[in-house]
This record gives structure tokens, sequence and C-alpha cells, in this order.
């Protein structure tokens, strides 16, 4: 009989790993679902969405997620959530459409579902929380290399490749608000394919083609690197400013040495506060998300959706000396 | 190998009664197991014990099964087929071109199927033809069929499948009983009459404890191995339509990891991963044990990566805890 004494102990090791404490049944149960557990990124928005909590006082917020960034372990987490009868599921889904079954039935059961981060295709959200927008973005990346620039110079940029959508679209945009800063002047584009070496040869181009460049702006968080990379070999640490969007980790070092004054990238803390907010206002609140409406979403101010549900958060978050120690080891 | 597999198994005791062999058979410790972990979930979450939750659970395990009952026979005969979650890749893919092409339910079925059935004769035949190792082989194949899906997919997604495409892997048969759980209590009886009451199942037995004797016996080995690959295929490209169906939609990521949480099944359900040995009871039970462990787990919002931890804890109790008795016993 000792496999079998060997395996009722084992069940009830089981059952005491699986027992704990009930849940207090009053507070307002917000999911905050993301792509995998682990992820400094998501992380960060977790503790964005404990501060929401703090301030609204009667949420508890459920972080949680597959261990893999796959679509199958989302649905296994959003059926366990609706087997719980959440309030709301706050996703940052790991795909578009697959998970449009299951958040439906979610919203079927009278879950209040929002994606934020990495959206949900509309019939399966009632809203969608972008981090910013594309003209917000091709506003900053230009306004961040004038605001070290009050005498106005020659700028450049250092794009992904000819057919990034997303580079595209904010070069654009960038191109859009240019009047807005005079003395700004945008020599050219060259792309570096999101490679290091290829971004960091076209820098170093740049900056033989154009003795008098002030600023790289490189929306690419490849691109970024290379270039602060190359203005660092090249000596020019001090004429040459390399701004655009970067991730804090990477970037620790451009900062630290010059080569950058400051880049932007959206802040997960800010995204996982928001998220939570904008959660507990149409669950709670009566808010309706409609094409047209403004939802509150606490110091973050107040959230328009547009024709698609969809809204933007806010500008960019900019990172420079002051704060990129407390972000670097986020993300 | 054979060697090991020898060690594992002694001649029948004739000493014990029918009653007591079963009451010491794997499939009766499994049992215990299971009813230990559904009744640490009723007491550990109010959630539990309710029907519509029970029946969403269903999903964690019903099309994994589905390959797991054709992997058992295959592990029995001494191969492996890791492609299986690639096929469905696969088989999802070609579904999706086909849907492009207004083609219909029953074709997209026929579809899905074929695709699983071709996949699996190419797997049979390097195996078999080439007398190569299935281990090598399906990690080759692995990469392949996913390689095309990717291929033809890159990062995009097909969707607009017909409505009654859903009806596998969202509808109901009647109350709270999914298709797919018909679909897996059928495909039990079939496999476990095919595999304990048919000739082929005994042949089945034969040749994961002795090709050679078996071979000499008069079974046509290869043949067997072949159609066993064929099997898997077929019941990939099964769980294919089902997962498509479920999800709505095809991306080339479909199913990632899948392979492994089927070979844990049937390792857990007491197929001797050397071959020779195993039940299909075995593999429904401990289809219902993971299935009642990750949504048990999930109710409680454990992190995923705690699952896992789990089940690798069970799964590596249950191969060790048979040499451990075997051990202790020859002492």
């Amino acid at each position: 009989m000792g496999v079998f004494t060997k395996l009722i102990g084992g069940a009830a090791m089981a059952a005491a790993m699986i027992a704990s404490p009930a849940m207090a049944q009053d507070n307002v149960r917000i999911a905050l679902v993301v792509k995998a557990l682990g992820i400094g990124f998501f992380e960060a928005a977790a503790k964005g969405a404990e501060e929401a909590a703090a301030e609204l006082g009667n949420v508890e917020i459920i972080y949680t997620g597959p261990t893999d960034t796959t679509a199958e372990g989302q649905i296994e987490v959003i059926n366990s959530l609706i087997a719980q009868q959440v309030d709301a599921i706050a996703i940052s889904s790991n795909d578009t459409d697959a998970l449009v079954p299951a958040l439906k039935k979610a919203m079927d059961r009278g879950i209040t579902v929002i994606s934020w981060d990495s959206g949900v295709a509309p019939e399966g959200r009632q809203l969608h929380l972008n981090p910013s927008s594309n003209p917000l973005i091709g506003n900053m990346i230009v306004k961040l290399a004038a605001d070290h620039l009050p005498d106005g110079g020659d700028v450049a940029v250092l794009s992904a490749t000819t057919t990034s959508t997303n580079q595209n679209i904010w070069i654009e945009e960038m191109t859009k608000v240019l009047p807005d800063y005079p003395g700004i002047n945008v020599v050219g584009t060259v792309y570096g394919d999101d490679l290091a070496d290829k971004s960091y040869r076209e820098a170093t181009g740049l900056m033989q083609t154009y003795p008098d460049l002030k600023a790289i702006i490189a929306p690419t968080s490849v691109g970024i690197v290379a270039a602060a990379q190359a203005v660092v070999d090249a000596g020019k640490v001090g004429q040459v400013n390399v701004t655009g969007l970067g991730l804090p980790s990477e970037m620790a070092g451009a900062i630290e040495s010059g080569a950058s004054q400051s880049f932007a990238i959206w802040n997960p803390i800010d995204l996982g506060y928001s998220a939570t907010m904008l959660a507990y206002e149409l669950s709670q609140n009566g808010a309706v998300a409609e094409p047209g409406a403004q939802i509150p979403m606490g110091r973050m101010g107040t959230l328009t959706l547009d024709d698609t549900n969809a809204g933007a958060m806010a500008d960019p978050f900019v990172y420079d000396a002051s704060n990129i120690e407390e972000f670097k080891s986020i993300f | 190998m054979s060697d090991a597999t020898q060690t594992g198994r002694s001649l029948p005791d004739r000493l014990t009664t029918r009653a007591q062999r079963i009451f010491r058979s794997w499939e009766a410790l499994l049992i215990v197991v299971a009813i230990a972990i559904f009744i640490a979930n009723a007491i550990a979450s109010p959630y539990f014990l309710n029907a519509w939750n029970l029946s969403d659970a269903t999903f964690n395990f019903t099309e994994k099964a589905m390959i797991a009952f054709a992997m058992a026979l295959l592990i029995i005969a001494g191969e492996i087929d890791l492609s299986v979650a690639a096929i469905i890749a696969l088989a999802s893919t070609a579904m999706g071109y086909a849907a492009q092409f207004g083609v219909d339910t029953p074709g997209l079925v026929l579809i899905g199927l074929g695709t699983g059935v071709l996949c699996g004769a190419f797997n049979g035949a390097l195996v078999t033809k080439l007398a190569l190792p299935s281990i090598v082989v399906t990690i080759g194949t692995m990469s392949l069929f996913r390689g095309i899906s990717f291929i033809v997919l890159g990062d995009g997604a097909y969707r607009g499948y017909p409505e009654s495409f859903a009806w596998f892997g969202q509808g109901y048969i009647w109350w709270v009983f999914t298709v797919e759980m018909l679909i897996f209590a059928l495909l039990a009886v079939v496999f476990g009459v095919l595999l304990h009451r048919t000739n082929f199942g005994r042949a089945v037995y034969a040749i994961g404890n002795n090709p050679t004797a078996a071979l000499f016996s008069g079974i046509r080995v290869p043949r067997v191995k072949f159609i066993l690959f064929v099997l898997t295929g077929l019941m990939s490209g099964l769980a294919a339509v089902c997962l498509t169906s479920r999800l709505g939609s095809t991306r080339p990521s479909i199913g990632v990891g899948l392979e492994l949480e089927v070979v844990t099944m049937v390792v857990l359900g007491g197929i001797n991963i050397l071959g020779g040995s195993g039940t299909i009871p075995g593999v429904v039970i401990a289809a219902f044990v993971m299935g009642l462990v990750t949504f048990g787990l999930g109710l409680l919002n454990v992190p995923g990566i705690v699952m896992s931890i789990f089940i690798g804890a069970l799964l590596i109790g249950v191969i060790a805890l048979p040499r451990l008795f075997v051990m202790v016993r020859g002492r």
C-alpha cells in the first residue's frame, strides 16, 4: 500500500497548496491581464494599477496572465476570471482576434472588458487604451530635439526600414508639426533597417555628411541605441544630441555618457493606472464607451474615444538624467 | 532500452486477486488524485462548483486530450511525435486559407483533417521508410510545419470563418455539455476499444515491448507504426479544427508549446515513456487531473509559472513513484 499512502499524501499537499484564505467579496475586483507574467514592463503596469486601487479605495487588483505569451494561455486565464465573476477585465492581448470569443463571453456575463497597450478587435472589448497616438508621438520626437536647440539647427532622422508602417506614420506626423518649431531644419532621413550595425553606419554617415548636425531623431529603439554609440565613437558627445523613442534599460548608458539628453516612450506605470481607472469608471460609475465619449482616468486626465472606441492616454513620457535610474531596471 | 522496460514490469503475481490488482493499478491511484483535487478545489474556491464554470474549464484539456489518445498509442509502440502542435498550426493555416475563398464548414473540416493526415503520413514515412528516430524526425517537422505556416501568414492572421464553423469550439450539445466534450468522450471510447480490444492494439503493445519479436511473430511493424503516425496527424487535424473554431482566427503561433502538454498528459496517464505499457482510461483520468489542476489554481489566480511547477512536480512524482516502489520492495 506504499504507493497509495504516498499518493494520498501528495493529494493532501495539493489541497494545502490550493487552499488559501477566501477573498473579501465586497471589493470591486479588477483583473489586470498581461501578455505574460515576469515581464518588467507589465510588473510596472501592475504597480500603476495598485496605485489606482489605493486611490479608489474599494478596489482589489487581480494581476494575472499566462506563463508564455500565447492566446490560448490568456483564454484559460479569462475563463477562470469569468468563473470568479470579477467586475472588470483590463487586458493587454497576445492576439487581436483569438481572444474575441472568450472576451465576448465575459461581456455577456456582465463583466466590463477593456484592452490596453496591445489591443483586441473592437467586438471583443468596450474600449481600447493606446499609450499614445501617432500625432502625439510625431510631435514629441521633434519637440525632444527642439527643447535642447534654443537657436535651432540641423537635425536628421534615423528610421527603421522604408516600409515600417509605424515609423513612417510618426515621421509624417512630425513633418506636419515642423512649422511649430522654427529654426529646426530636417536635413534628411536615413534607414538603419532596425539592425544595430546598419543603424550605426547610417548614423556615422549622417555626421560626416552634415558637419553642423545638432541632433539625430531615431523613432526606433534599435536605431536610437546605435546612433548614441556612433556619436560617442565619433567623439561628438555634446555636439550631436541623440533622441527619439527608446527603452530606458537600453538607453541608460547613452544618458549617462551625454550622447542623449532625453528620449521618450510610454510609461507603463501610467498605463496600468489609467487602465484601472477606466475599468472602474465603466463598471462602477456608469460611464459608457461610445465614439466621442470622454471618460475620466484620475491624475491622467480624460480619455476621448474615437470611432473604434479607442483613445490615446497621453504624450509619450520623457526620460532623462533625472529619472533614468528609476526606470532602467523596469523595462 | 528494452532492458529498462523489463525492470518496470514484473510477471503478474498470481496470488493477488483481480480486485487487488485494480485497487493497486495506476488508474485507481490517479482517480484518487483527481477526486482529492476536485474536493480541494471545491473547498478552496466558492466558484468551483458551478456547472457553467466546470464546462468552461473542460476547454483546458479537451483539445489536448484528443491528440493525447493517439500519442498514447504512438508512445506505447516506442515512438513519439513532437510535431503535433506544428501540425495544428499548418492545418489551421490551410483552413484559414481555404476560408478566404468561401469554402464552407464541411469543406474546411475536411481540409483540416486532410492536412493532419498528410503531415502524419510524412512523419510516418520518414520514420518507417528511412528508419530514422522519430524524436529527430518530428523535431525537424515541428519547425518545418510551423515554418510553412509562418511563411504563408507572416505577422498576419486569417479571420472570416463561416458562422457555422464556430460550432466545433464554441457550440453546446445540451445544457453545459460542449461539442468538444462529446468528441472527447467518443474518442476515449474509440481509442479504448482500439487499444484494449483489437488485434491492432495487441500489436501496438507487442511492438513497444520488443519490435524484433513482434516482427518475427508476423506483425508488420513499419505498417503499424505508419498508421499510428497518420492517426496522430489526424487527431492533430481534429484538434486544429476545434481550436481554430474556438479562437475564430488563425495565427502561425497557434498552439505553441502544446506538444509538451500532450506528452505530459500521456505520461501522467501512466503510459510508459519507454513504450510497451499504459492504458487509455489512464490518459482520460490524467486529462481530467490536468484540467482540474489548471482550472483550480486559475480560480485562485495562482501565477501560471506556479501551475507549471505543480504539473512538473506531479509528472516527476508519477514517473518516480513506480521506480521507488520497485526499489523499496526489492530490499
